[in-house]
Formats: C-alpha cells, sequence, structure tokens
C-alpha cells in the first residue's frame, strides 16, 4: 500500500516539475525542475520495480547507506579539493579565467562551488555516513526508519548536486555558505527533518543505557543546523516559476543573522559534529575509552553555551553596535577554554598508548588533526580581537586560519575516520597499504603548512600595506600594490593545494584497492577472550 | 512586545537561567556514584561492534 501511495506522488511530482521547467522564468531554474524531474522519475521507476516484492525483515545493521556514503565522501573530497586548487591558480594566474568561461567557469562563480564542495559535499556526506555508523554502534541497535537512511543520504545529494549546478548557473542569494535559493532550501528542510527522525529515532530506541557522549555532538550539529538553516534562509520568492528571491531582513539585521549563521556553521557543522566524529573514532583507533569522560561532558555544554554568541565578531567597525562586536568578541575568547578542553580530551586518549604514534598512521592522521583543531581554535579567539581583527580582517591571514581548521582538523579526522570505517564496512582484515596511508598523512601536512604559513605572510604583509600612511597622513599603497605583492604567495599556496589534492588521490586509491584486493576477515570465534 | 522588552528579558532572566543551568551540569558532571557510570559508557563503543544487542541492557 505504501509504495502505491508513493509511486502516486512521484507520479505527480514528475509531471509538476515538467509544468515547472516548461513555464520557468530563468535558465539556472528550468535546469533545475529538470534535475528534479530526473530524480522523481528514477525514484518512481525504482519503486515501480521493487513494488509487489516480498522482502525478509532486514536484520543487523543498516551498513548500505554508510557504505554509500564513504564513496560520496571520498568523491566529493577530490572535486572539492580540485575546485580548489585550481582557483588558487586562477588567484595567481589571473588569465586562467578563460574567455570561453566567463560568466560560468571564472573565480566568482568557482569560490561558492568549491566551499560548498568541501564543506557540504565532503564534510556534510561525512558526517551523515559517520553518524550514521555511530549512531547505530553506540545505540546497539539498527538505524530508525526503514528505507529513511536511503532518502537522507540521496535527498542530501540531490541538495548537493542543485547547489552546485546553480552556482555555475548564478543561481544564488549571495549569502556566504548559504548561497543556494529558496526552492533548494526548502528541500533541505525536509531532507535535514528525515535526517533528525532517523538519528533522535535510533537513540530513542535504544538497547544502551547511556547516549554516548559523540551522540551529543552529532545530536546539537543537527538540531543547531536545522534552526540556522531556517532563519537565515527567511525569503520571500519573487515567481513560483522562478529562482529568484527577496530576503525578509535587511541592512545589519541581515548582515548579524548572516554572521550568527556563519560562525555557527563553523561552531556546529565543522566543530561540533566533526567533534562527534573524534569522541568515537580516536578511542575505537586507539583501542582505549576517552581520557576523562566527565571532561567531555563539560566539553559538550560550554561548546555549546559559548559558540552561539561568537558570530559577532565578523563584523567588527561595521554598523554592528559596539556591544553586540563586544560581545562576540568576549565568548570568543572564551571559546578557547572548552576548545582546548576538547583537544586535550582527544590528545590525552593516547596516554598509554603513544606508541601507537609510531606504528599506526591512521592514529597519526587523527592526532594531528585534533592538534591542527587546538591551533585554529587558539588562533580563532585572537582574530576576534577587536584590535588584530582591525589587521586581519579583509586578508588572507582570514583564508590562511579557515583551511588550517578546515584542511587540518576537519579534513584530517574524516579521512582517518574513511581510513577506519573502510576495512570494516567492506569486511576486509585490514588496509591494502599502510604505506600509502603515510605518504597521505605527509602530503596533506607539509600542503597545509604550505598553505598556512604563505597566507600568514601575505595576509599580515597586506594588511600592513592597507594602514601604512606616510608623513603627511597619505596612504602609500594603492590596492594593486598589495594584489602584485601577494603573487610569490599566491603560487606557494596553490602548491598547497596541488599537495593536499595528491594526497586525498592516493587514498582514494588505497580505499579502492582495500575493497578490491584485501583478504576479508576470517571469522573471528563469538566469545573472543577479553583484552 | 517590542525589541526592548524583549532585550530586558534577555539580559536579566534568560541569563540567569542559562548561567543556573550550566553550573548545574558543571555540579552533576561531579556528583558522587558517577564514576561508575562514566566508566560504563565510555567503554560501551567496544561493545555491539558487529550486530545489535538482542537485549536492553539499561541496567
Amino acid at each position: 500500500m505504501w509504495n502505491y501511495i508513493k509511486l502516486a506522488v512521484l507520479g505527480i511530482a514528475v509531471v509538476l516539475f515538467g509544468l515547472a521547467a516548461n513555464y520557468g522564468r530563468d535558465f539556472g531554474y528550468q535546469i533545475h525542475a529538470l534535475i528534479f524531474m530526473a530524480a522523481a522519475a528514477i525514484t518512481f521507476i525504482y519503486t515501480l520495480r521493487m513494488t509487489g516484492d516480498v522482502k525478509a525483515q532486514p536484520e543487523g545493521y543498516f551498513d548500505g547507506v554508510v557504505r554509500y556514503g564513504v564513496i560520496a565522501t571520498a568523491g566529493w573530497g577530490v572535486v572539492g579539493f580540485l575546485v580548489g586548487t585550481f582557483i588558487a591558480f586562477q588567484l595567481a594566474f589571473p588569465s586562467l579565467n578563460f574567455e570561453f568561461l566567463q560568466g560560468h567557469g571564472n573565480f566568482g562563480r568557482l569560490r561558492p562551488l568549491h566551499t560548498s564542495a568541501v564543506i557540504f559535499a565532503f564534510g556534510g556526506n561525512a558526517l551523515i555516513a559517520s553518524s550514521f555508523y555511530v549512531v547505530q554502534r553506540t545505540s546497539a541497535a539498527r538505524l530508525f526508519g526503514g528505507g529513511l537512511g536511503w532518502f537522507v543520504f540521496w535527498g542530501y545529494n540531490l541538495f548537493i548536486v542543485l547547489a552546485a549546478t546553480g552556482y555555475v548557473l548564478g543561481v544564488t542569494q549571495s549569502k556566504e555558505y548559504a548561497e543556494p535559493e529558496w526552492y533548494i532550501d526548502l528541500w533541505l528542510t525536509i531532507v535535514w527533518v528525515a535526517y533528525l527522525v532517523a538519528f533522535m529515532g535510533t537513540i530513542f530506541k535504544r538497547k544502551e543505557k547511556h547516549i554516548y557522549v559523540a551522540n551529543w555532538f552529532y545530536l546539537s550539529f543537527i538540531v543547531t543546523i536545522a534552526m540556522l538553516h531556517i532563519v537565515n534562509n527567511l525569503v520571500i520568492p519573487v515567481s513560483f516559476l522562478g529562482s529568484r528571491s527577496v530576503m525578509v531582513m535587511s541592512g545589519v539585521q541581515d548582515a548579524m543573522t548572516q554572521w550568527w549563521y556563519g560562525h555557527n556553521a563553523v561552531g556546529f557543522f565543522l566543530t561540533a559534529g566533526f567533534l562527534g566524529m573524534m569522541y568515537y573514532f580516536v578511542p575505537k583507533q586507539a583501542e582505549r575509552p576517552v581520557f576523562s569522560y566527565k571532561l567531555s561532558i563539560i566539553h559538550f555544554w560550554a561548546l555549546i553555551f559559548l559558540y552561539i554568541w561568537a558570530g559577532p565578531h565578523h563584523l567588527h567597525y561595521t554598523a554592528l553596535p559596539d556591544w553586540a562586536s563586544t560581545l562576540g568578541m568576549v565568548f570568543s575568547i572564551v571559546l578557547w577554554m572548552p576548545s582546548w578542553g576538547g583537544m586535550i580530551n582527544g590528545l590525552m586518549t593516547l596516554s598509554g598508548a603513544w606508541d601507537k604514534l609510531r606504528t599506526d598512521p591512521v592514529i597519526r592522521m587523527m592526532v594531528i588533526s585534533v592538534g591542527f583543531y587546538g591551533m585554529s581554535t587558539f588562533e580563532g579567539p585572537m582574530m576576534s580581537i577587536r584590535a588584530v581583527n582591525s589587521l586581519s580582517h579583509y586578508t588572507d591571514w582570514t583564508i590562511g586560519h579557515v583551511h588550517s581548521g578546515a584542511l587540518g582538523w576537519n579534513g584530517m579526522i574524516t579521512f582517518g575516520a574513511l581510513y577506519f570505517l573502510t576495512p570494516r564496512l567492506w569486511n576486509r582484515d585490514r588496509l591494502y597499504s599502510l604505506g600509502l596511508v603515510s605518504w597521505h598523512f605527509w602530503l596533506a601536512t607539509i600542503g597545509i603548512v604550505l598553505y598556512a604559513a604563505s597566507m600568514w605572510v601575505t595576509g599580515i604583509m597586506e594588511g600592513l600595506m592597507w594602514r601604512e600612511v606616510d608623513s603627511q597622513g597619505f596612504l602609500v599603497n594603492a590596492f594593486a600594490d598589495t594584489v602584485s605583492a601577494k603573487h610569490p604567495m599566491y603560487v606557494v599556496r596553490a602548491l598547497g593545494g596541488v599537495l593536499y589534492l595528491t594526497g586525498a588521490i592516493i587514498m582514494c586509491y588505497n580505499l579502492i584497492m582495500t575493497v578490491r584486493r584485501s583478504p576479508a576477515k576470517a571469522d573471528v570465534p563469538a566469545m573472543a577472550p577479553a583484552e | 512586545m517590542n525589541y526592548h522588552i524583549l532585550r530586558e528579558f534577555a539580559d536579566s532572566w534568560v541569563l540567569l537561567a542559562m548561567f543556573v543551568f550550566f553550573v548545574a551540569v558543571i555540579v552533576w558532571v561531579f556528583r558522587p556514584g558517577a564514576r561508575k557510570d562514566y566508566q560504563d559508557v565510555s567503554t560501551s563503543i567496544f561493545r555491539n561492534e558487529d550486530t545489535p544487542a538482542e537485549k536492553e541492557a539499561r541496567t
């Protein structure tokens, strides 16, 4: 019966999206209507072929969706790093903004493609896949909602495709990290609610007494992103048949909402969610429980109570009232404490097992990721201080800070999780090659060092050149002077990107070979002796 | 219900409530007898690796 309802809804959806594609007012909207129509049609055919089959009640953990998530994470990661490296070369060599790609493939269009590909496609798929893996294991229960996990995975990746094609075609509302237009936002809201239901449902039917701390972090990430996404995307569409929309808020209110969203996207998407990964995968890989469970609870509550206030530090010296930006600055500095508490908790999990750093390149990857977490959560509060911000804001220092966090912390912990998950999900005894993991580790680390160091140099140089005045009080440098002075550092930065991308490609090769070549896991006796 | 009423409310009672909640959480974390619970939950990641648990472990 359920399948017949689904077929009816999908059939109507195909027709409606076809109509929308026909009557659409702009090209981007028409393309998106066609993508929606194709997705609905494929789901229709798939459902039709399944209808009438009698299927056994599935048992065990729902790992199919996690396997797809691992593949999507690795694939989107390479795409995102590739686009990032290309736009880094575009900045160093502007002639790479090819004439025949004007309006589609120039820096302005590709930059949001890069940020969304790495944050939402690479990071988002990593978070969804790992959260589904972790919540099932720590709840000792199968994922809630039957096939709901599949809807979350495919629905989220449809959102990614819509967002990415939209940027290239100019469908954007120009809000940083929230560029997709109104109908894409609505679709993400539906997917996100399904995600919350699947995750919460699994926790509700758990067989363990306690909710493990990683699930608290994942849950705060899901709930807060829902709230941020809805408030920051309050718009009124100009037409239901067009991609354009008008924002409900304007001026300084809009700016404050945007950076309340923007900073908490960092705080809850790139920090809380990934801390959930840290609190599961680091103890698992180290084969010892987390250093202090008490500290992990305090870490959680302190982090979510403080992060939500830090946004105004993006708006120093603007129309925002002074009290608000001071508030943001103070909370950013206080945030240093829980951040470092969490870092110490992650690192000290290895106490008594430090020798693993020498023998296990996967744990090395996780440890350097926690190290970068500590480094960027020290740098961030420092840059939020108004006096420091007057030098660093609008310069490449900010870009360097973001990338030491994103490449170092988010990237490395995700690579560690992928190396952990792949042998287990495909029932392999071990990874194909630990030597290649070491290669990946060093290429990525040296790449980040080149990136961060060149951006510190160019950022501080740029900030000092902008504020330099002569004895008469006139500005010494024109803007173009800073641009030409930055060229060598831009080349170094792009080379760092090449190294990081190479490491990720080596990882993909290693993971593919793990699935294809590694020996299958031998059946272990059900009653293994306790360690 | 204008901005100023909300603002007054936010920086008095709501601020106090959040602060009290936060302090209460920290006190609760250090409650006596919690060590056993924390040991149990922090090692729970080493159970049920391959299959879901058969029966409730909520003791």
